[in-house]
């Protein structure tokens, strides 16, 4: 059984359907991709698994049925969403972003989860006093991560990382997500359009377009086909 | 005592009115980012209940906590029922106007239950001096540093704390961290309004007398406070509440000039913050880079 599981997934913005019956599963400890240009509605998933956004269809964490439930209802079970515009609590600390993650954790290790994120990535120990907003958007994406996985979660949600940032931060981001996965099973759903780098860590892929799968398979595949590559992922 | 003195004392004692107001407008911009113009008239109508209460026979510190309770679910509903579907709307413009018109309507009712005439609220604390200055004085800035510190810890060191400031930092971010920004709101607005149950009823008591325009002037005092202070600083809305009192009390002894129009001051100070140094002097610089 798939972790995730949309089946004949549909919704939108008010009248406005984005998405047009999508069918998406996640296995666990897979990285999952979504590639697809703008406008195709790669976020609008994102934000119809964690109940940002009114849906119809099925949407079944963990074989239970999800949809229609309020997105920190959806967080609680155990999927963290790592939005566009990387979702940080800018007038908070590094380290307060950081324990915003853990805020619903009753266990005695949010501590040495801390020091471990801070080992993980040195810049944010360096500036943990500091006010998260002052930090560069490369830094931000690694706080974004790091506050995520502060949550202990079971599904990562992950949109459009690379999002104005530079190669080289964007190429240190997907080493560190890889790592994730393999070192410790992280399940990731993410979204992109480096579609370059996210097929090379991630293990199946999607091809969205106007609100549909139109293709999938096993990222290396897509990754070497030159008809998938040339008609929608343009490199 | 030279006047000099007393009035720097005078003006310390109403700074901290508007330091209490200015705390409990502080603690709803920074965790819902609502300036609420009905803060003074909410204060008001918690201080006719605790007045109310003690003629019905409760001790004054009894009476005051007991309505800064009421207060303090009075704010919570306010929250839900008024302010929580005019949020949904996503204009902050709507949120404004409903706490306008609740800032009408709560004066208006307050007056309707509790009538017209100026009323009498006995003081909590013991009457006389401590080295020249009213125990009354000395007694509110006590009530005041306690407020502030509780607050301080509740927000810095507590796991509810983090959840209030993460909402008002970034309300969709934190349901997608699973805190229900909600709920969180309301107790928001519950502190806040518990604060300004104390406030008023504190200020009330010095008075010889308090009617339905109680809290308008103090509000106006109270908003430069807040800004003054940078309206994210719980410290900075203090230490601002003080030095406006203290400014005012002067003015109006030594500057003739603004005889009877001394609320020049405050609003004039509005602006020379906003326009000079819009962060204020205790507010963190928000810095966004994306």
């Amino acid at each position: 059984m798939s972790l995730l599981q949309l089946s004949n997934v549909s919704g939108g913005y008010g009248p406005v359907q984005v998405l047009h019956g999508i069918d998406l599963a996640v296995e666990e400890g897979h990285v999952a991709v979504v590639l697809g240009a703008n406008g195709a509605g790669k976020t609008t998933t994102l934000r119809a698994i964690s109940g940002v956004i009114p849906t119809r269809g099925e949407i079944l964490f963990d074989g239970r049925p999800i949809n229609g439930r309020r997105p920190e209802a959806v967080a609680r079970l155990g999927i963290a969403h790592v939005p566009q515009g990387r979702g940080t609590f800018t007038e908070l600390t590094v380290e307060d972003n950081l324990r915003v993650g853990a805020v619903n954790r009753r266990d005695d290790q949010i501590e040495s989860d801390l020091a471990r994120w801070f080992e993980v990535f040195p810049r944010l120990g360096e500036r943990r006093h500091q006010l998260a907003g002052s930090m560069s958007g490369g830094e931000q994406q690694m706080l974004a991560l790091a506050r995520a996985m502060m949550a202990r979660p079971r599904l990562l949600l992950l949109d459009e990382p690379s999002l104005g940032l530079a190669p080289l931060v964007t190429r240190d981001l997907f080493a560190h997500l890889g790592e994730l996965n393999r070192q410790e099973g992280l399940t990731v759903l993410v979204v992109e359009q480096n579609a370059n780098l996210a097929l090379e860590v991630g293990h199946w892929g999607y091809v969205l377009e106007s609100g549909r799968i139109v293709v999938q398979g096993p990222a290396a595949q897509l990754h070497d086909d030159e008809s998938v590559r040339k008609a929608y992922l343009g490199f | 005592m030279n006047l000099f003195t007393e009035q720097v004392l005078n003006g310390v004692g109403n700074g901290v009115v508007y330091g209490s107001v200015a705390l409990a407008l502080v603690l709803i911009f920074r965790t819902t980012s609502v300036l609420n113009f009905a803060q003074g008239e909410m204060a008001l109508f918690s201080t006719y209940i605790s007045w109310k209460l003690t003629t019905e026979g409760l001790p004054v510190v009894g009476a005051i906590a007991l309505s800064a309770a009421i207060a303090f679910v009075g704010g919570a509903v306010i929250e839900r029922l008024l302010i929580r579907p005019v949020e949904e709307a996503r204009s902050p413009l709507n949120v404004v106007i409903v706490t306008l018109g609740l800032f009408l309507g709560l004066n208006s009712l307050a007056q309707l239950v509790f009538g017209t005439d100026p009323q009498l609220m006995p003081s909590p604390f013991p009457s006389g001096e401590v080295a020249g200055i009213d125990k009354d004085t000395i007694g509110l800035i006590v009530v005041l540093l306690a407020e502030c510190a509780l607050l301080w810890l509740l927000l810095q060191k507590t796991r509810i704390g983090l959840k209030l400031r993460a909402v008002a930092s970034n309300p969709e971010s934190s349901r997608l961290h699973g805190i229900n920004a909600g709920t969180v709101l309301m107790l928001g607005w519950a502190l806040s309004a518990a604060i300004g149950a104390i406030a008023g009823s504190l200020v009330a008591s010095e008075r010889t007398g308090f009617d339905a325009s109680l809290m308008q002037q103090i509000l106006v005092y109270a908003f430069a406070a807040a800004a003054l202070g940078g309206f994210d600083s719980l410290i900075g809305a203090v230490v601002s509440g003080l030095i406006i009192g203290v400014a005012d009390a002067l003015t109006i002894e030594y500057v003739e000039a603004l005889d009877g129009i001394e609320v020049v001051l405050p609003l004039g100070l509005i602006l020379v913050v906003l326009l000079v140094r819009p962060n204020g002097l205790f507010g963190k610089r928000t810095v966004e880079r994306v």
